[in-house]
């Protein structure tokens, strides 16, 4: 056999001698690799000891082995596997044969025959366990073959019998990886191992080893995972590990059940010392609620959180896991939770408890009373009270998912979910307010609880008191007192934390349109209006006031009998804040207020129609006008630029649209006006002014189209184009004017090269929308391009120039939806008059608070500018996981920025402000191009294509005022 | 039989001045040395002199173990190992060492030096007797002697309380002192493996009451302070200085730092700043949630709340105090009380039980117009609240103890005999132990049955494995082998290497034993006829003819002869070792029932 494969070895050699001669320049790496398989086979021959023989193996396994010599190697292994007497080695060299069979390409059937004779005459443990694993591996990259993976079961089996845990491990892993799925495969083969592997499984759950045992569960599960469907036998089995000693195992039996409960869910199963029978998914439940309070925490939290996937389970059984009887003193006492029910239902007001308020009703019957309950019977009571956050947290969710499903039960969850509000750990906290808003749609809160709820309002953690802010958009109130009472502590939390402002006039307006009815008797109160006297009029600019506006106009919109309650200075205020704030105050029909009603008259829809055709009728207008004069072209643009932006600032549906529509105008209109310059005319060197202006608006053109491609989300490919083409036209006016202005010829050629890459990479990208681009600049330069390549730079300027002078103006098509990117920096706020002090040379950390909207993947785009007094720019990349995503489009920044600076005499201010990069190779047309247009590789594409890279500043810069000591000595 | 005796000396069918002699396999341990609150002469301490007339104690106790620092757990310490005189070991955990010679101090300083008692243990003999103190961690297993080892496991309660398995040998008996199965503020549950003890002694305060989850008691307290603080009132919290304390404190300061409050919080000086230094350093045994966040902030270094200076009182403007001690019967919280008491806007809260006779109780039932010395009358405006914060396990709290720890007997102490009685009714019907529930001076036998370890030789455990089918777990398997019982020691070995370590000659002892079969035939017909018929019954054993007319079954030999008188009886010569006697004898009877009817 040695002899065989060293010619193996040789034969190996020759044929990579042989491909030297074919391709010598092409495959250089083939000339080492020869001598690697056989270099290996020379260092372990050489190897005096197995702890030398080790060092060569551990060194050859840090190298990649190639696909094609892999065989080779496996074979030098080997032969080296037998002759080997240190087990450490022949473990290692276990090992290495699993990771070459993991080689992509390779298929290791050839090497499993060789793979299964060495388990033979294996005597070390450990060893074997390793040649195990390597089957294994072999196994799983064989997925097709049946037959391979029966024999492989087959060698499995036979070692299951085997003394150490280490191997029974390895066997009962193999058996649930490649154990037969199909019950007809098991058939067809007739061997031994078409023996039930369930069976063969099975009876490894009572070995004595608690390793083994949880290796059986997990190749159960592995099995199941496969799709063999497990059989119900096992559930009774399954239930007795649940009582083992080891954690492991009972966390993998408590799967193990709860999978067995989800195959069968109806069947019968009786309870033991009773002839009652009951189904078995609720045997289950009760089973795994019990594992709730469980002594690892590890389990509990398995426990738990597979209780909320437990859907089928009957109603009765889950009602009990939220009970608890309370006693003192053998005396049945009523829990604070059917207290606070009773004082509610009986109507009284909570008073504040008295001595002996809870003091204990009837005696109990002793013998009545069950301490450890079987079953369900309090399970979550327990799992929200544990002392691990993990399990509690498991808890939560698993509750949310039960109350999901079932509104009564929901409904009895509340109270515990309202206590899980004041946890110690945050994000219990936030999860259980989640939880809550989840579930809304089943539940009604309570005064009493309601009142636990809004306590909450006071936290002074952002996001607890925005998720409460959710939570309360979509909660149903049962009383007009509990509207007071969330208005009252509402406005509290705003008086406390002022930025919280727009989301409680979101959460305002929606508790306004849900409960109109509620909200009306409070009116008169609410507006502090007197029938007999004036009173005076509140402050339009108070968010208190705004806010009580907010949610009175919003149930107004479907209570007509509202309005007449109003003052007259509310029907002021109404016309304001609908202009001002119009997401949040809906259109309203007035009485006798013709102004307000009128453009609600009689579709709802139609509130939208006027702006936006009036968009559209301006952007005709000005598509309509390509051939009157230059003077009212610039007229005509200038008026369409300012409507538009108007138009924006006025409907924010619309604004994205119209913010658009109107840098694109502007754009044009810029080009226009540069093309009108005198300079054109005149002999280059007289005219450096006016040269300064044209050159200006290119720039600022080129800039406006980056801005139009990259902060806008939405747009499509169509729009990218005409961006494009407006950027190539800055680029040619660039072009002509540098020509104008600068003597000699030969900064030109560069120029005029680049430019026409350039043209020539558009009609790359572009070219399946060039028909639509009929008598544009591109188009005729496209046209006049042969004349282009041939001629002298000074021609090309001349050619581009008239091109440019006579070319349309494209019709820019809008697409469906359009956003803006925009952000708003709520912190640092900028109105400190206190300096931020620090020790010059150390650094200072400033909270930065941001919300960012439509802003495609802020993770990479979003960045931190700090600009420092003396002109000095710090860009700063906020870490992935400062980003939050509260709502689709919706993302808010909470970082930290590091600033530092030598000191200053005095406290001076510096600007903190957001910046989205862009990176031109990266841009959206680039990505939408069909590959066919591509055919060659990315070499082929002009580095000027790939290479811009910059930032757009989309938030306005907020000042800090900040002051660096200089250190003390 | 071996047994395992325990006498409670204190908290027999009793709350306070725990102290329960253990004795098992012959060791002695005292577990607690509590004294009792509730006397003021020689009762307040257990009866050491039921340990030994004369002679001194450290002859008969072999350790002391102290569960935790509260007075009836360690009280009567200073008075056992220093007056009565006690050499040996005492066990506790570091928190409670820390803790504990505070507490004693005090306790002396107020019966000293306050009531005038003479005759009681003075500040040397408290630190004395701390010198003897070993400390132990949690989960750490201490050898107290030979045999004798000790293992602390957390009980919640208070700050370093442990729970105690004692272990002899291979029969143990856990002792729980006083726990808390539910986790609260400031600490963890209390938890235990299952090690599946010969006896657990556990506390059974809360016998016969199920609680309310915690969550809707604190939200009621921090509500109420909220409310007041919001008022502008000022609030009273009259506490004792360990424990609970710190527990409110620990829940104000969230509060106040998660609703962003500013009214300031005060905490009257003395021994609460030293206990709460402890408490810092000791923040392994807190909850999880102190635990994690430490390495930001340790959140006993509390950033609202301040030390208490007697002005403050005056103050306008909202304040929440805690003042000592607890009932309102003396001190400074009294001295508040009677500043605030006639303003309606305030409140006192009393997070425990207060004890008749003193204001707090008074005030607790309702009275509004107090007499106070002097003949002042005081009227109470101010609100008043109970609100109770308990750290003992309720009766679930017991029984879920029980299920983890899996004892083979059950003893309660630490409670009123009567609701003792319906919990041992309980765990009786719901574990199927047995449990016992002794008066003080009463001693309960509890049987045990140990198992034995022996050693066995390797190659006589690898031999006897081989032989027969594969070993399965977890049944019993016979194996021949020699026990040699030797320097007080259990060994397994094969007869040989006994032989040989005893200097004993071999000797073969040999049965033989004569069959008489009714056979005409000759004799070499008659073995053939044995050897066919055994043949055919013993299938899996070898059976050999050997050319000298005899059969061997294994090792066994059997001859045929023909009787002397009777030529037609034939006499079976059956021979066999003591080693193959179960075979033996089953050949003789096999061959006694006769050969079958030849055809």
């Amino acid at each position: 056999m040695a002899a065989h494969l060293k010619k193996r070895v040789y034969e190996e050699f020759t044929k990579v001698v042989q491909q030297q001669h074919e391709d010598l320049s092409a495959k250089k790496l083939r000339l080492t690799k020869p001598s690697k398989s056989a270099a290996l086979h020379v260092d372990l021959c050489k190897a005096t000891s197995p702890a030398d023989a080790l060092q060569y193996l551990l060194q050859f396994a840090r190298k990649p082995v190639e696909v094609e010599s892999v065989e080779g190697v496996v074979r030098i292994l080997l032969e080296h596997y037998y002759k080997e007497n240190d087990a450490s080695v022949r473990l290692k060299i276990a090992s290495l044969l699993g990771l070459l069979s993991k080689t992509a390409g390779f298929s290791p059937d050839c090497i499993m025959d060789d793979a299964i004779n060495t388990l033979q005459n294996e005597k070390s443990h450990q060893v074997l366990a390793q040649l195990l694993d390597t089957l294994l591996v072999i196994g799983t990259k064989l997925p097709e073959n049946p037959s391979v993976r029966m024999r492989l079961v087959e060698v499995a089996c036979k070692h299951l019998t085997d003394s150490s845990h280490g191997v029974r491990n390895k066997c009962l892993q193999l058996i649930g990886c490649l154990g037969p799925v199909e019950k007809s495969v098991a058939k067809e083969a007739e061997s031994q191992a078409a023996k039930d592997v369930q069976k063969i499984i099975g009876d490894h759950f009572n070995d004595q080893d608690p390793r083994v045992r949880t290796a059986a569960i997990k190749a159960m599960l592995q099995l199941h995972e496969r799709g063999l469907k497990l059989q119900q036998a096992i559930y009774s089995q399954a239930c007795k590990l649940l009582a083992d000693d080891y954690e492991q195992v009972r966390s993998a039996a408590v799967q193990l059940i709860w999978v067995l409960s989800q195959l069968y869910p109806e069947s019968i199963v009786p309870i033991p010392s009773s002839n009652e029978e009951i189904r078995l998914v609720d045997d289950a439940f009760g089973k795994i609620c019990h594992m709730v309070s469980d002594g690892s925490w590890v389990v509990r939290v398995q426990a738990a959180k597979l209780l909320g996937s437990m859907q089928q389970v009957s109603s009765h059984f889950l009602e009990q896991t939220l009970d608890k009887k309370l006693m003192s003193d053998l005396r049945r006492k009523r829990t604070a939770h059917e207290r606070a029910k009773e004082l509610y239902s009986s109507g009284e007001f909570s008073s504040g408890r008295k001595w002996g308020d809870d003091a204990p009703k009837e005696e109990i019957d002793t013998g009545a009373v069950n301490l450890i309950e079987s079953g369900a019977c309090g399970a979550f009571v327990h799992g929200l009270e544990d002392e691990m956050y993990e399990v509690r947290i498991a808890a939560v969710e698993a509750l949310c998912m039960l109350a999901q499903s079932s509104p009564s039960f929901a409904e009895k969850c509340l109270d515990f979910l309202v206590d899980m509000f004041n946890d110690e750990i945050e994000e219990v906290r936030l999860q259980s307010i989640h939880t809550m808003r989840k579930i809304s749609n089943n539940i009604t809160l309570r005064e009493d609880q309601l009142d636990t709820v809004l306590a909450v309002l006071e936290d002074s953690s952002r996001d607890i008191r925005e998720a409460l802010h959710e939570l309360l958009c979509c909660t149903n109130v049962s009383t007009k007192e509990g509207i007071h009472l969330a208005l009252v502590e509402l406005l509290k939390n705003l008086t406390k934390y002022p930025t919280d402002r727009e989301s409680i006039w979101k959460c305002l307006k929606f508790l306004g349109s849900r409960h109109p009815t509620l909200v009306l008797p409070l009116v008169p109160e609410l507006l502090s209006t007197h029938p007999f006297f004036d009173t005076p009029e509140p402050d339009m600019d108070d968010p208190a006031y705004i806010a009580v506006l907010v949610l009175i106009f919003n149930a107004a919109k479907s209570c007509p009998t509202m309005p007449a309650l109003f003052s007259d200075h509310t029907f002021r205020h109404y016309a304001y804040l609908r202009d001002s704030l119009s997401h949040l105050v809906p259109p309203l029909r007035l009485p006798g207020r013709k102004l307000v009603s009128s453009p609600v008259s009689p579709s709802i829809t139609s509130h939208e129609d006027p702006s936006q055709q009036f968009l559209h009728q301006s952007l005709e207008r000005v598509y309509n006008l390509q051939h009157l004069d230059p003077q009212g072209i610039q007229e005509l643009l200038e008026f369409t630029i300012r409507d538009l932006q108007r138009l924006g600032e006025l409907q924010s549906e619309l604004a994205g649209m119209a913010d658009f529509t109107a840098t694109y105008l502007q754009c044009q209109l810029l080009l226009i006006k540069a093309l009108q310059e005198k300079l054109w005319n005149v002999a280059a060197p007289l005219y450096l002014k006016q040269n300064a202006l044209a050159s200006a608006a290119a720039k600022q053109i080129l800039e406006e189209t980056y801005k139009m491609e990259f902060m806008y989300s939405g747009v499509e490919s169509r729009q990218v184009v005409i961006i494009h083409h407006m950027r190539l036209q800055a680029k040619a006016l660039q072009l002509i004017v540098t020509a104008r202005t600068t003597r000699g010829v030969e900064p030109l050629f560069g120029m005029c090269e680049k430019f026409l890459q350039e043209v020539d990479s558009f009609q790359r990208c572009f070219i399946s929308e060039l028909p639509h681009m009929q008598g544009s600049f591109v188009d005729k330069l496209l046209d006049l391009m042969p004349r282009l390549v041939t001629s002298k730079p000074s021609e090309v300027v001349k050619i581009l120039q008239t091109t440019l002078r006579q070319s349309t103006f494209l019709h820019l098509p809008l697409p469906e939806q359009l956003h803006r990117a925009t952000a708003n920096i709520i912190e640092p706020t900028g109105e400190s008059d206190n300096p931020l002090r620090f020790t010059s040379g150390l650094v200072v950390a400033l909270d930065v608070d941001a919300t960012l909207e439509h802003v495609q993947d802020p993770q990479g785009t979003v960045k931190v500018q700090v600009l420092y007094p003396d002109g000095q720019a710090q860009l700063i990349h906020p870490k992935p996981a400062d980003f939050r995503n509260p709502g689709p489009g919706r993302h808010r920044l909470i970082t930290q920025v590091y600033l530092s600076h030598t000191a200053w005499t005095e406290p001076c201010q510096i600007e903190v402000r957001l910046l989205l990069a862009y990176n031109s190779s990266r841009s959206k047309a680039s990505s939408r191009i069909p590959k066919s247009t591509w055919n060659e590789s990315l070499e082929a594409l002009p580095p000027s294509e790939n290479g811009i890279e910059g930032t757009i500043p989309f938030s306005k810069p907020v000042k800090v005022y900040i002051m660096p000591k200089p250190a003390r000595r | 039989m071996p047994e395992i005796k325990v006498t409670p000396l204190g908290a027999g069918q009793d709350v306070g001045r725990s102290c329960i002699l253990v004795s098992i396999a012959g060791k002695n341990v005292m577990l607690d040395c509590g004294m009792h609150m509730g006397y003021n002469d020689d009762r307040r301490f257990p009866d050491f002199s039921y340990i030994t007339q004369n002679g001194r104690l450290t002859d008969f106790l072999d350790c002391v173990i102290i569960s935790h620092f509260h007075l009836d757990h360690c009280g009567a310490l200073p008075y056992f190992s220093e007056m009565v005189g006690y050499d040996g070991p005492i066990y506790m955990t570091h928190p409670t060492k820390a803790i504990c010679p505070i507490l004693l101090e005090d306790y002396r300083k107020i019966t000293v030096d306050k009531k005038g008692e003479t005759n009681f243990f003075t500040s040397q003999m408290i630190k004395d007797c701390m010198k003897k103190v070993v400390a132990v961690h949690l989960h750490q297993t201490v050898q107290v002697d030979e045999e004798l080892e000790i293992k602390a496991y957390y009980a919640g309660h208070v700050l370093g309380a442990a729970m105690f398995q004692i272990k002899v040998g291979c029969e143990s008996v856990v002792y729980t002192g006083d726990y808390n199965m539910t986790p609260d503020r400031h600490l963890g549950a209390a938890w235990i493996d299952k090690c599946r003890p010969d006896l657990l002694i556990s506390e059974s305060t809360y016998a016969t009451t199920i609680r309310d989850s915690k969550r809707c008691r604190e939200r009621d307290f921090l509500k109420k302070v909220h409310e007041t603080v919001e008022r502008g009132g000022k609030v009273l919290i009259p506490v004792f200085a360990l424990g609970r304390a710190q527990e409110l404190c620990i829940l104000l300061e969230t509060f106040w730092e998660r609703m962003n409050l500013k009214a300031p919080i005060y905490f009257s000086t003395g021994l609460t700043e030293k206990a709460n230094h402890y408490y810092k350093l000791f923040i392994t045994w807190t909850n999880q949630k102190i635990r994690k966040t430490f390495v930001q902030r340790n959140m006993f270094e509390f950033k609202h709340i301040k030390a208490f200076d007697r002005a403050f009182a005056d103050n306008p403007g909202p304040m929440v105090v805690f003042a000592t001690p607890g009932m309102l019967h003396a001190g400074q919280s009294l001295q508040i009380f009677r500043k605030w008491a006639g303003n309606e806007k305030n409140m006192v809260i009393m997070p425990g039980y207060c004890v008749q006779g003193t204001v707090g109780h008074k005030i607790l039932s309702g009275q509004r117009k107090l007499e106070m010395e002097g003949r002042q009358i005081l009227e109470v405006k101010m609100q008043v609240e109970y609100m109770s914060f308990s750290a003992h396990a309720d009766a679930k709290g017991i029984m879920q103890l029980i299920r983890q720890a899996e004892p083979r007997n059950v003893l309660l102490v630490h409670g009123e005999a009567k609701k003792m009685e319906f919990l041992k009714q309980k765990i009786e019907q719901e574990f199927h132990v047995n449990c016992y529930m002794p008066a003080n001076g009463e001693t309960t036998t509890i049987l045990t049955n140990p198992c034995i370890p022996v050693d066995i030789s390797l190659g006589l455990l690898k031999r006897e494995t081989a032989i027969g089918p594969l070993p399965d777990a977890k049944k019993p398997k016979l194996m021949h082998g020699t026990l040699l019982m030797k320097d007080n020691s259990f060994r397994l070995v094969c007869p040989e290497q006994a032989l040989k370590e005893l200097g004993l000659a071999e000797h073969q002892l040999r049965f033989t034993c004569r069959v008489h079969i009714q056979d005409p035939r000759k004799e070499h017909e008659t073995v053939l006829r044995v050897y066919n018929h055994l043949k055919g019954v013993l299938k899996d054993y070898s059976v050999q003819h050997l050319p000298d007319g005899s059969i061997t079954v294994e090792s066994i030999l059997i001859q045929a002869t023909a009787h002397s008188e009777d030529q037609g009886t034939k006499v079976l010569l059956v021979s066999w070792t003591y080693q193959d006697e179960e075979l033996g004898s089953y050949l003789t009877s096999l061959l006694k029932k006769g050969l079958p009817q030849s055809t």
